[in-house]
């Protein structure tokens, strides 16, 4: 009798996770406004025709109070030490050229005021989906014949940093048809896709299980509105990319190359899963 | 003196005379314990902000004194009060020698 009433048990259980493993995921506990420096950002929106969620949210609204207050004040911001920095190396002269960010784009930073917002996008010049990290490379070394800084690190980062910053509140309106459709597609591929030997995909976190506590974390939707983010875990600026890498091999799977065609289709689908949020970056997160 | 030091400071430019008001500060600084080892296992020697004082007129407010624990970017925030209208006066003492102050006026109007 003890055997079947065990039994019983279990099936139940299996019953309960399976059903968990279908459910939407949940809402922010509460929504509050994101507005900073007097700008407000959109924070939540109704989700693109593309996508089967109803609604989406920045990643601000999932985080703790005292996570979410440091945000608020651009002084709090630990992010804007490395933006200064960044507004530095704009103005300073590096590479054979002898030229600075600013010996071109005499309008300073301020000159890319809504570009974050429709990053990653197609460059028709150079036939290849451009990232923000791409455009600053490209010029260090095609403009000012210096070395392309490295994926992933400070000083790129911190760059990205300064320019999104010029988008602030701007609304999030990347292109996914004409020449990127493609690659679109392979990004989307790549989000729904299992991989690594725990057998999940982006979608098992971000898609169907947002809201819900993963350990002692409440997992977001993954929006890269407020990239790059100070990430309290590093006290440093994160990319896109190198935030990528990490739900990759919390996933136990193998990250892909650092600026290669797979990070590039995917920072463009989940960018896409963004269209109507604020840009926010350089957002703080644990 | 250590690299890439910048003192940052936010009062507001006019408060009234004996209301509390909120002073930020932050200083970029590495502050390297000296607890780590580089690479051939010698010990990296400890630099960091060893003292922290803020006065107003000459007279101070507050200062706080800091340990190898204290984590990079040492920032610091308190309520004042003042009387009259002045300068305050903010200064790290870094452990190779270096001082680095930052002034602010404030007008009680």
């Amino acid at each position: 009798m003890k055997n079947i009433t065990l039994s019983a048990v279990i099936a139940t259980g299996f019953a309960l996770v399976g059903t968990a493993a279908l459910a939407e995921g949940q809402p922010p506990a509460e929504i509050k406004p994101l507005v900073i420096d007097g700008i407000n950002i959109v924070a939540e929106a109704q989700a693109p025709s593309h996508m089967d969620i109803p609604a989406i949210y920045s990643g601000w609204e999932f985080r703790a109070e005292e996570t979410q207050v440091l945000q608020l004040d651009d002084f709090d911001n630990p992010g804007m030490l490395e933006v200064d920095a960044a507004r530095e190396a704009f103005n300073t002269v590096d590479g054979a050229a002898g030229k600075s960010c600013a010996s071109c784009h005499e309008g300073g930073p301020e000159e890319f005021k809504g570009l974050a917002a429709v990053l990653p996008r197609w460059n028709p010049d150079q036939n290849a989906l451009y990232t923000m990290e791409d455009y600053i490379n490209y010029c260090r070394t095609a403009r000012m014949q210096a070395e392309a800084w490295p994926w992933g690190k400070t000083q790129l980062n911190g760059m990205v940093g300064l320019l999104n910053l010029q988008s602030r509140g701007e609304i999030r309106n990347v292109a996914i048809d004409g020449p990127v459709a493609d690659l679109w597609q392979q990004g989307h591929d790549i989000y729904y896709v299992k991989q690594g030997q725990l057998g999940m995909s982006c979608s098992s976190c971000h898609e169907e299980n947002y809201g819900v506590r993963i350990r002692a974390e409440i997992l977001s939707q993954g929006q890269t509105t407020g990239f790059p983010v100070y990430r309290l875990k590093n006290a440093h600026l994160n990319s896109v990319e190198n935030r990528f890498k990490g739900c990759m091999k919390n996933m136990r799977a193998e990250p892909y190359k650092p600026g290669g065609p797979e990070f590039h289709a995917l920072e463009l689908y989940v960018a896409s899963r963004g269209n109507g949020l604020g840009i926010e970056g350089p957002s703080v997160r644990n | 003196m250590a690299d890439n030091v910048k003192p940052r400071v936010r009062v507001p430019r006019s408060v009234t005379a004996g209301e509390a008001f909120e002073v930020k500060t932050l200083i970029s600084h590495k502050m390297e314990s000296g607890q780590r080892k580089d690479k051939d296992g010698n010990r990296i020697p400890r630099s960091i902000i060893n003292h922290f004082s803020c006065d107003f007129n000459g007279e101070n407010v507050m200062q706080a004194e800091l340990q190898g624990a204290v984590s990079t970017n040492p920032y610091f925030q308190f309520d004042a009060v003042v009387q009259e209208s002045g300068t305050m006066t903010f200064t790290w003492n870094d452990d190779d020698g270096s001082v680095y102050t930052e002034s602010k006026d404030i007008t009680v109007g």
